[in-house]
């Protein structure tokens, strides 16, 4: 093999392509996009279609028709501005969270692991295997009021008996860091373990201490994967329910409990269509922004 | 090493301290796995729960969870449904995200950035939106969400982690193998078959072991979609606030051991491969 690699490297890029202009690719990208338009573009339309439809005076529950009423989606921001604002919160310290625990950890994966670096890969991704659910249980229960940590802390004199772990924004966040660490942790390591050790011996031979290293040479060449990471985390965090549910109380409630709600316990459609539009509407701007501002465009 | 040296007690200090300050990284590292284990053990320790009306706190120590995991009303009916959308909705989304991908890799074709964005926006988007739009599209068209939705949705959401995956092992090959291989007067359906499919053929099976753990696990996008069907993940939201039985604990536990079996058998194969 190692003849290859010393040859004249003649392929530009992955697509020095069999062939071009020919029917084939379109014959390759048909069905699977036809698949993503029907069941991902589609609904996008049908879901701003109901964003703005009314139920009739009288009419059965469940039955609206659309008379573009663009009030509905002033009217769920006014109602749910709370909830609204407190998932990107919760979402942003998160994924801050995240970042600080998972950049050591894939810094420590791909630097100082050695031989145990796959093995360590392995681990960080094997939680996962372990349904999301049954972890996010298990947190409740660990930090329950008859959990393990509560009844230890409350032998101690000066703890008051009243102190609760659960139902408490502490909990919530703790429970989406956890979650989706993985996700951070991962394009962390995939961006920091193609940096050339020798790039960093270099600066260290240029008198650079290790704080200066890692502040100029590490970080900017790992910032695709916190840019790639940050997002992985922050996009399905502010729109999570699940942590907010089972380790939440009615006032840590984030904007997908309402659209839950709205959808299924209350059977309004509008409301809830409305939130997810202005949730994926928010998110894109944000994403767009970040992206534009850290300068990694070739995220996919 | 040497422990000759006169005056060892300021030294030892200072060595440990030296040691831990070297070490502080891997120190934290090891903290952060512990972490990320913490509910995990908990899982695996409460499947051996005797746990009878509660499974919150500890009752004692069994084995009859293990023996018996379909003790609990339920649990099995709910992991074989999650098993039979997983296995549907894998070989589907492999298929077409794999065809996408060797579009993608391979052919030159007018439309590639809107094609990458289409593979981009379903990743970009909270699974709570793709959820609420599919059930709002089916509310529309009177369709009853039930098992058949909730595959149509596993399979939209693994298509663009399906061509991802794909698509970085046929940039990761040496394109000068194929035309090895055509330079043997080999066509190009049986490079193709031969040189090409083979070498991708790691990729797709991680693809495919990937969309199978996205589609097992999901729970957001299956509970909008799904009607009255239940899937595993479901089951032990709808029971927690009772607390899950310690049946789903087993499932849970066995769920992660397999899985990562597999996961070893495929770094020594992939290792042994690379030896050989």
């Amino acid at each position: 093999m190692a003849f290859l690699h010393g040859a004249t490297r003649t392929h530009s890029g992955p697509r020095s392509g069999i062939k071009s202009r020919s029917i084939t690719p379109y014959l390759l990208l048909a069905p699977g996009m036809i698949w993503l338009v029907t069941f991902f573009i589609i609904p996008i339309f049908s879901l701003a279609s109901t964003s703005t439809m009314v139920r009739p005076e009288g009419a059965q529950i469940g039955t609206y028709v659309q008379e573009l009423r663009f009030q509905n989606y002033v009217d769920a921001f006014v109602a749910n501005q709370e909830q609204y604002v407190r998932s990107f919160i919760y979402a942003g310290i998160a994924t801050l969270l995240a970042l600080a625990i998972a950049f050591p950890l894939a810094y420590t994966i791909a630097f100082k692991a050695g031989k145990y670096r796959n093995v360590l890969l392995v681990l960080v991704v094997a939680p996962f295997f372990t349904s999301f659910l049954l972890r996010t249980v298990a947190w409740t229960q660990i930090l329950g009021d008859e959990g393990p940590i509560l009844s230890t802390l409350k032998l101690l004199p000066f703890i008051d008996d009243s102190l609760r772990l659960t139902a408490t924004p502490f909990a919530v966040v703790s429970g989406l860091t956890y979650n989706f660490l993985p996700f951070m942790t991962l394009p962390l390591y995939a961006s920091l373990e193609r940096i050339d050790p020798r790039t960093l011996e270099a600066a260290g031979d240029l008198y650079a201490n290790g704080f200066t290293t890692f502040r100029k040479v590490t970080v900017p060449l790992a910032m695709p994967g916190v840019v790639a990471g940050t997002l992985l985390t922050f996009i399905p965090a502010a729109g999570d329910y699940v942590n907010a549910a089972l380790l939440g109380n009615p006032s840590t409630k984030m904007i997908g409990n309402v659209i839950e709600s709205r959808f299924f316990a209350v059977v309004d459609y509008p409301t809830a269509a409305a939130l997810s539009f202005t949730l994926m509407a928010t998110i894109l701007i944000l994403v767009t922004l970040y992206i534009r501002k850290s300068g990694t465009d070739e995220l996919v | 090493m040497s422990t000759l040296s006169a005056a060892p007690m300021p030294s030892l200090s200072h060595r440990a301290s030296r040691w831990f300050s070297r070490n502080l990284i891997r120190i934290y590292a090891g903290l952060a796995f512990i972490y990320l284990f913490i509910p995990v053990a908990y899982t695996f320790a409460f499947s051996f729960n005797d746990a009878g009306k509660s499974n919150l706190v500890w009752q004692g120590f069994t084995l009859d969870n293990w023996k018996n995991p379909c003790g609990a009303p339920q649990v099995c009916s709910a992991v074989a449904n999650s098993i039979q959308i997983g296995l549907l909705s894998t070989f589907i989304a492999t298929v077409l995200g794999t065809m996408i991908a060797f579009a993608l890799g391979r052919h030159k074709f007018r439309g590639r950035t809107s094609t990458n964005l289409l593979i981009f926006l379903p990743m970009a988007t909270p699974e709570v939106v793709l959820g609420a739009s599919l059930l709002a599209m089916f509310l529309n068209l009177r369709v009853n969400p039930g098992f058949w939705t909730i595959v149509i949705s596993h399979v939209m959401f693994c298509i663009s982690f399906v061509v991802v995956t794909v698509k970085a092992r046929i940039a990761s090959l040496d394109p000068r193998l194929e035309q090895a291989a055509m330079d043997l007067y080999a066509n190009e359906k049986d490079t193709f078959r031969y040189v090409t499919l083979p070498l991708v053929m790691p990729g797709i099976a991680g693809a495919a072991l990937l969309a199978f753990s996205l589609s097992f696990d999901d729970f957001i996008i299956t509970n909008f979609n799904s009607g009255i069907e239940t899937t595993f993940p479901k089951f032990v939201y709808v029971s927690a606030a009772r607390g899950i039985p310690a049946q789903a604990n087993v499932i849970g536990s066995a769920m992660f051991f397999i899985a990562l079996f597999i996961v070893i058998i495929g770094q020594v194969v992939s290792r042994q491969r690379k030896k050989s």
